[in-house]
């Protein structure tokens, strides 16, 4: 059966459709089927004669976060996420600035070791840490847990201010200064808001980072716990309605925030989208 | 550029600006990296140098266990993921319609943490998860599959891979698919019209030209295939021993940081290994310069 | 080698009609340029040729075989990008050689070919470099080799010249003219440069807004335009254009411009006829007016004379351009050798009638 060249186009296309539907469904399918779990009424989830449920509450939820106090690892895991922003950002915006604007002796050393720093795992160094915290006070500590996700998060901060800030064009910063300005008159008044909107996005991104990260957080605190590490401890023994209202409320925001920020996938990926 | 102040002023202020950035690097990372390796090396009752902490775990067969684990899924996971990885790059690269919101879903991936993604997988695999349910109820099962518990080893090991694929292949995919639109939209359309079939431009024109970016994503998958935790301490908890689990173990249940310290060193050791070893093999192509 | 036919060739991008209800017939053999401004939509007819396209309405012919649907690598064509796209992986061989090798051609053949094509484009010292350690102008001549060296049915340029400087592109312009006389290939060459166009182009088919506006020979073009925007597109400086009302006076017609008025000869009086009273486009190029004082060329049919006050002179060396300004209408004129004249210089210009082109205000077609 010999096809015209219409139909092989044709053909071809249907194929790629259905590769796309497929690949999609791969992805969505559990996220879906999660959330149903989520908000499931136990009844329904239990009987097993049914595929999917079809009654649903908000009680698995609302349980999870104040009958058994989930809300506050649940509000650990932001202060944790915003406290790693802040410190990251102190620390590793002027490094990426001076990446991007200054040509100095030791730059592509330091930009290899940067690379280099990225690769490593920072996540094993929590253990020796949690031994160095005590000795500082800083074990089973918020604080303690947003320094170590700051270590995590600088490398990246750091390659990604620079990139961002190099995708702000020279020429504006020379224009400030033939026009008067100074050095830091011009980079908070004319680098900085342009390079806001990128800047933004990395911001989203290392709060994402913070926000999922376990092994760390689960290390370094015994009470006071992130929301991770709270579900890593318990969830595998509370009923399953639970666990998975749980799974939930740690998917929500991370997906929301990254679907906000998703045009700079350009600046953290360099991917172009048209 | 002009600016006002002494050249002096102006060498220096890099280094001011990269200063806290390496101090606090230095603090957080080789400051405790020294501190594993004392704790590693110390005997925990007498605080003298010792290796009985290394002996103790090479008696452990958990630790080889965890270190055949470890490597093991790495070795069939991090395969199927540059596979996918590389399908669905070629796939949005044919920039069919609606391939930017496909783009978009199969990042998702991304901003799941390996606990919600253990139990997303969970949920569907378990034996009231809805892959069961499906398949009892359609009449092919007369019992569910089981994927967890000890009994069942194997298939939480599936059920990791499988998780794994899921999560992580966007981490490849990502890197692969910028490496893939740096490729001019020219050198593949001159083979098309210079009659290559689709295996051959893939072998001739976009494979090669990919490496770099195929080799940066093995790079990276492996290195954090070295660290692989949250997936696998959710589904099956310590009957797969892992390198990352392992430490967790003695570090907070057991509360042994001599050995916890010692699998840190290892998860550390291998990588900059997994590291050198890439470079050595592999002369990533980005390290060097190119027109 | 084979000739090329569009038939209604309609392509859309989203609501932008690139290229709208295309009709082109291209001789085997042919050298024809499609020459327009950028956003015509030349390229993307090429590109609908090459298969790298597919039109939303409309057929493509190679020869008597319905190509349209065809994917690229089945059409036998070669083309040479605006780019170069030379790969930059492989040797200037190897570069060379991919169609060969695609096509499953014997090894001895694939060195013979190559080296055939390596020196007709003078470049067989290179075969064993890469293209990063090549100069712009040295890859062009790998994309041409690569684009000649299996015989194409029809060659396809995109602006292979635009990347270069400006004398290395004078001196391709012949080269690339040669070698397809030469090989004789069917050729479909896109450009924005008229200059180009009009040394080329065994014919030129002009384009603007996804539409052909005139086919014809560079003369036929230049001569005859067949509307206003080939008028104005084709020669530099650009055609003078000023509107008149045709008027008659003692049966005789005549071009009212406010400024001045010109007469015209009885064949384009009659040409005018259904125009009497009504508002026309004229246009004249600047090299076809003279300075009445000088010597005019003596088969010059002699329309005018146009006072003016020079605006402003080019002095270019071999030519002067003076902008004369006649009251309402600024008028370029283009003199061989330099005028010795100052700006606020009062003159007398004369026109070459024959040289006379009128314009349909609406239709925007030629009469003339």
């Amino acid at each position: 059966m010999a096809l015209t060249p219409e139909q092989k186009m044709a053909l071809r296309k249907l194929l790629i459709y259905a590769a796309a539907a497929i690949v999609s469904t791969w992805v969505l399918a559990p996220i879906v089927l999660i959330t149903i779990s989520a908000f499931a009424l136990p009844e329904d989830y239990y009987n097993l004669g049914k595929i999917i449920p079809t009654r649903f509450t908000v009680e698995n939820v609302t349980d999870l976060l104040f009958v058994l106090k989930g809300w506050i690892s649940t509000l650990n895991s932001v202060l944790v996420a915003l406290i790693t922003i802040a410190v990251s950002f102190a620390l590793g915006l002027p490094a990426g600035y001076a990446i991007a604007r200054y040509v100095f002796p030791g730059r592509d050393t330091i930009k290899l070791l940067i690379i280099a720093l990225r690769m490593f795992p920072v996540m094993a160094m929590a253990i020796p840490l949690a031994v160095l915290y005590i000795e500082l006070g800083l074990s089973d500590t918020l604080f303690g847990v947003a320094l170590a996700h700051t270590s995590m998060a600088l490398p990246f901060v750091v390659l990604i201010t620079s990139s961002i800030f190099v995708s702000v064009p020279v020429e504006y910063e020379e224009a400030g200064m033939v026009f008067g300005l100074s050095r830091s008159e011009v980079f908070f008044r004319i680098t900085l808001p342009l390079a806001l909107p990128g800047l933004a996005a990395a911001a989203i991104f290392t709060f994402v980072m913070s926000w999922n990260e376990v092994f760390i957080a689960s290390v370094l605190t015994l009470v006071n716990r992130t929301l991770p590490a709270d579900i890593l401890v318990s969830a595998m023994a509370a009923p399953d309605p639970y666990k998975f209202a749980g799974g939930f409320i740690m998917v929500l925001p991370a997906m929301s925030f990254v679907f906000i920020a998703r045009r700079y996938l350009v600046t953290m990926w360099g991917i172009t989208l048209r | 550029m002009s600016s006002g102040g002494s050249s002096w002023v102006k060498k220096v202020i890099p280094y001011i600006l990269l200063a806290p950035t390496a101090v606090y690097m230095a603090v957080f990372v080789g400051y405790p990296l020294v501190e594993a390796v004392v704790l590693a090396f110390q005997d925990p009752d007498t605080g003298a140098f010792s290796l009985a902490n290394f002996e103790r775990l090479a008696a452990d067969f958990h630790f080889w266990d965890a270190l055949r684990f470890t490597f093991m899924l790495a070795v069939i996971i991090i395969p199927l993921q540059v596979l996918l990885a590389l399908t669905v790059t070629l796939l949005l690269g044919t920039r069919f319609k609606g391939s930017d919101l496909v783009l978009y879903i199969f990042v998702i991936p991304l901003t799941i943490s390996d606990v919600a993604a253990g139990l997303i997988w969970y949920n569907i695999l378990t034996e009231s998860g809805y892959l069961n349910r499906l398949l009892v109820n359609a009449g092919l099962l007369s019992k569910p599959i089981h994927f967890f518990g000890y009994a069942y080893r194997n298939m939480e090991v599936l059920a990791i891979i499988i998780t794994e694929v899921w999560r992580a292949t966007a981490i490849v995919f990502v890197i692969l698919f910028a490496g893939f639109q740096m490729i001019g939209q020219d050198y593949i359309e001159a083979a098309d019209v210079f009659g290559a079939s689709s295996i051959q431009k893939l072998r001739y024109i976009i494979l090669p030209l990919l490496k770099p970016s195929l080799q940066t994503a093995l790079i990276i998958r492996t290195l954090f295939a070295l660290q692989v935790f949250g997936v696998v301490w959710i589904l099956a908890g310590r009957d797969i021993p892992v390198l990352a689990g392992e430490a967790y173990y003695w570090q907070v249940e057991i509360k042994n940081p001599n050995i916890a310290a010692a699998y840190a060193l290892l998860i550390a050791a291998s990588s900059i290994f997994v590291g050198w070893l890439y470079v050595k093999l592999l002369k990533p192509e980005y390290l060097e310069e190119r027109r | 080698m084979v000739g090329v036919r569009l038939v209604n060739l309609t392509k859309k991008f989203g609501k932008v009609v690139a290229v709208d209800r295309i009709n082109l017939e291209i001789r085997d053999g042919e050298f024809i340029v499609l020459l327009g401004p950028s956003g015509c939509g030349k390229t993307t007819t090429l590109r609908c040729i090459a298969g790298l396209e597919i039109p939303d309405e409309g057929r493509v012919y190679f020869g008597d075989e319905d190509v349209t649907f065809l994917p690229p690598k089945d059409r036998n064509v070669s083309m040479v990008f605006q780019s170069y796209a030379v790969w930059p992986h492989m040797s200037v061989f190897d570069n060379i050689a991919f169609p060969l090798k695609i096509k499953n051609y014997p090894e001895s053949q694939i060195k013979e070919r190559v080296r055939w094509a390596a020196e007709l484009l003078k470049i067989e010292e290179l075969l064993d470099r890469y293209p990063h350690q090549l100069s712009g102008g040295q890859r062009q001549r790998v994309a041409v080799a690569r684009a000649i060296v299996v015989e194409p049915r029809v060659l396809l340029m995109d602006e292979p010249l635009s990347n270069l400087d400006a004398l290395l592109r004078v001196m391709m312009r012949s080269e690339l003219k040669k070698l397809q006389r030469r090989i004789k290939v069917t050729t479909i060459y896109v450009t924005h440069d008229q200059v180009e166009a009009m040394t080329m182009a065994d014919r030129v088919a002009v384009m603007n807004a996804g539409r052909i506006m005139q086919v014809g020979t560079s003369e036929e073009i230049y001569n005859k335009p067949a509307n206003l925007f080939v008028a104005g597109f084709i020669g530099s400086p650009r055609m003078n254009f000023f509107d008149a009302t045709v008027t008659e006076k003692d049966g005789k017609l005549f071009l009212d411009a406010g400024d001045f008025e010109l007469a015209v000869t009885k064949g384009q009086a009659t040409l005018l006829k259904d125009y009497e009273g009504k508002t026309v486009n004229v246009g004249i190029r600047p090299e076809h007016m003279y300075v009445k004082e000088r010597a005019v060329p003596p088969d010059v049919v002699v329309g005018g004379p146009l006072g003016g006050v020079i605006d402003f002179i080019e002095a270019l060396g071999s030519d002067t351009i003076l902008h004369v300004n006649t009251g309402s209408k600024l008028l370029l004129v283009k003199i061989p050798g330099s005028y010795k004249a100052k700006i606020g210089d009062k003159l007398e210009i004369v026109l070459d009638l024959r040289q006379l082109h009128v314009f349909d205000k609406s239709s925007e077609k030629a009469l003339f």
